[in-house]
């Protein structure tokens, strides 16, 4: 996946035919971008564009591999500037425009483009390739039965105060009925950026999961916490679990018993099973930053030395820790290797493991992307069994 | 031929009250959810939409009394339930291969004479897979009715003739979708079939399935495997001639002409009929009536109205 030069097309693109036209006039490009949406996808070229005084724009695209800035070319002497990029079918991907006018440098979202993306850190575009769609089960269902958020707090002796934790509960949640629990690490950005409220909601109504408990937890000091922390792995082993199951009826299995998480959230989660093995018998870790090294140090930060310590170690002594896991990475990620790498080691454990792949980035959108495939393969619903 | 109406879901746009009108039943109407499970008696919007005429027979509630009356009948079936659960997923792995052989002979767009008698083949492997499993299933009953007598035993009795004391002062029968194979169960121990005979009928969803002669299990677009329509048993066997497929629209491919196709030649001669919102067939002895939107899967891969 590179730029490519307009002449490497065989087919002219529309602003490849725009740029070859002659006195190419103001309200010719004013009609153009007036009659086309961007980014603009013609198969797998995508052509992003830009409209406004500049010096110079770059594409700030969060794609492992490619140059994290990309220029910009400007169409004749307007002030429209323009890129094409090849993007293989079914991507997404995220992205900021940055626009140089003399020592100014601004990072904005694409003005051209309504898709955005929300997460922590604000909000970029959004690119769908060729092929790509929102997937329909993460838009309200209207005929869905919509669960609540609860909340609940507990005291936490491994972590010191008091912890709140949100919890989805089912439509029709019935007190003499026993449920499946996951645990969400990042619950509130989950709910926030994934849409992971909506998500259940539909997934339980289509009966691809069953009605089910999720505890959606909030970390306070993230990067320390879900490193490979033994009192993060306490609190949830031992006092929230209890907690829960204090609150709300749960079915008393371990394969009816899962943890959830994305980035340092995974490893959070694999350590958390690491420490307690049997206890979590469903994993579901996306991205997870599952950084180690053959030999000499890391290069990610000072954030990641637990993290690598754990990882290393487990590498040298994979153990089975859960009866199945669901791990997903984004191509368009740096973890890819990470997460290549480790599928091989969980799977010779005796572990039940499957690995997903998207054309993605490090985002909340492709976690909430790969919900489907993990949850209903975590927990799988009555489907098959129930017509009503 | 006893009057009896197949109808899309309830839920979200019930129509069951003007079927119940259109047979002239003005009385006390029994209802069965059990399919609904725990949730039977959550039956408050059923009995308003039928004018606060229905009796719910309980028939959930009714089997978990027997059980715990009876912890021997209540061990048997569960040994029951796990030897049958047992041989669908063994049933289900041969039916992967049969299938899938079917599938490519069915996407062969060619003319040829050969290709028809294989694909015919294969679609005969299909079913006699599926005759075999039947049989399979009809072996474990057959055991489990020898071995432990249901309808034998006091608390069996007794609740059936709880049951047809109230089905005797109704004038038909209605029963609600949910778990398909819940709901076969507890109509079978409580011998639904027998009780309610000559009562006008309306069925809808898994109550249509249950009731038919072969119930067939089918998602084409699940989040997990091929989406293999599979037969989890035989049904009551009071509605014949009929495979009921609801939620067709948002359960099947009905556009893909060959899976569509593979699934009408699979069951024939029963007739696949499509029961989304709305949908709804009267059988009777002069035949079937069905409204606009009721539709068949044809051997040719269409999908056509059931009245045309």
């Amino acid at each position: 996946m590179n730029r490519v030069s307009m002449e490497a097309f065989t087919h002219p693109l529309a602003v490849q035919e725009l740029a070859s036209r002659q006195d190419l006039s103001a309200e010719a490009v004013a009609q153009f971008i007036d009659e086309h949406t961007f980014p603009l996808v013609e198969g797998t070229s995508i052509t992003f564009l830009y409209r406004g005084r500049a010096d110079a724009v770059y594409l700030h695209q969060w794609i492992y591999g490619l140059p994290s800035a990309q220029p910009f070319h400007r169409l004749g002497d307007h002030d429209v500037w323009y890129l094409v990029q090849e993007i293989p079918e079914k991507s997404r991907f995220e992205y900021k425009l940055e626009v140089v006018q003399g020592d100014q440098h601004r990072l904005i979202q694409d003005p051209l483009n309504p898709q955005i993306a929300r997460d922590p850190f604000g909000a970029n575009s959004v690119c769908h390739g060729a092929g790509y769609e929102v997937p329909d089960w993460t838009e309200p269902d209207p005929e869905a039965r919509t669960g609540r958020i609860e909340r609940m707090i507990v005291q936490s002796k491994a972590l010191g105060g008091r912890r709140m934790v949100s919890v989805y509960v089912p439509a029709r949640f019935r007190p003499d009925r026993r449920y499946p629990l996951l645990i969400a690490h990042d619950g509130g950005d989950y709910l926030k950026f994934s849409g992971f409220k909506t998500v259940l909601d539909n997934l339980i109504h289509r009966l691809e999961i069953p009605s089910m408990i999720v505890a959606l937890t909030h970390p306070r000091r993230r990067l320390r916490e879900y490193a490979d922390h033994e009192p993060h792995a306490a609190f949830i082993a031992e006092e929230l679990l209890p907690a829960l199951e204090f609150t709300y009826p749960l079915i008393d299995v371990d394969d009816a018993r899962g943890l959830l998480g994305a980035s340092f959230g995974a490893v959070a989660a694999l350590s958390t099973a690491w420490r307690y093995p049997g206890k979590f018998g469903r994993l579901f870790l996306q991205s997870g930053s599952f950084a180690f090294t053959d030999i000499g140090p890391h290069s990610r930060g000072p954030a990641f030395d637990p993290v690598v310590e754990f990882v290393n170690g487990f590498r040298k002594n994979p153990i089975a820790v859960s009866e199945k896991i669901y791990l997903t990475c984004g191509v368009y990620e740096s973890l890819i290797y990470e997460n290549r790498s480790l599928l091989p080691i969980l799977q010779g454990t005796g572990m039940e493991v499957k690995f997903v792949e998207s054309r993605d980035g490090h985002n909340w959108e492709n976690w909430r992307d790969t919900f489907r495939g993990g949850l209903s393969w975590l927990f799988p619903g009555p489907l098959w069994m129930v017509y009503e | 031929m006893r009057q009896i109406t197949l109808l899309g879901p309830q839920r979200l746009e019930p129509t069951l009250i003007q079927a119940v009108r259109a047979q002239n039943i003005s009385g006390k109407i029994a209802t069965v959810t059990a399919g609904w499970q725990e949730r039977e008696d959550e039956d408050r919007e059923l009995h308003e939409h039928l004018e606060s005429r229905t009796i719910n027979l309980r028939l959930y509630d009714r089997v978990s009394r027997i059980f715990e009356h009876d912890p021997g009948l209540r061990d048997a079936f569960r040994t029951r339930q796990d030897r049958l659960k047992e041989l669908q997923r063994f049933y289900r792995i041969r039916l992967d291969h049969v299938l899938q052989a079917a599938r490519e002979l069915v996407a062969i767009d060619e003319q040829s004479d050969l290709l028809d008698g294989h694909l015919a083949s294969a679609i005969r492997d299909l079913q006699l897979l599926d005759e075999e499993h039947l049989e399979n299933v009809r072996r474990i009953h057959e055991h489990y009715e020898h071995e432990v007598d249901p309808g034998g035993r006091d608390e069996v009795r007794r609740q059936r003739d709880e049951v047809r004391a109230i089905l005797t002062d109704c004038d038909a029968l209605a029963i609600a979708g949910g778990h398909v194979a819940i709901l076969l169960n507890r109509l079978r121990l409580l011998d639904i079939p027998t009780a309610s005979e000559g009562k006008p009928l309306f069925l809808w969803s898994a109550g249509a399935m249950a009731m038919s002669e072969r119930i067939v299990l089918f998602h084409d677009s699940p989040p997990q495997g091929q989406g293999n329509p599979e037969v989890l048993e035989a049904g009551l066997g009071v509605v014949g001639g009929v495979v009921p497929l609801p939620h067709a629209r948002r359960r099947l491919r009905l556009y893909d002409r060959s899976r569509v196709a593979l699934f009408a030649r699979r069951f024939s001669p029963a007739t696949c009929v499509t029961l989304d919102e709305g949908s709804r067939v009267d059988m009777t002895d002069t035949g079937w009536q069905s409204t606009k939107g009721t539709r068949k899967l044809l051997e040719t891969g269409e999908v056509k109205e059931l009245s045309a």
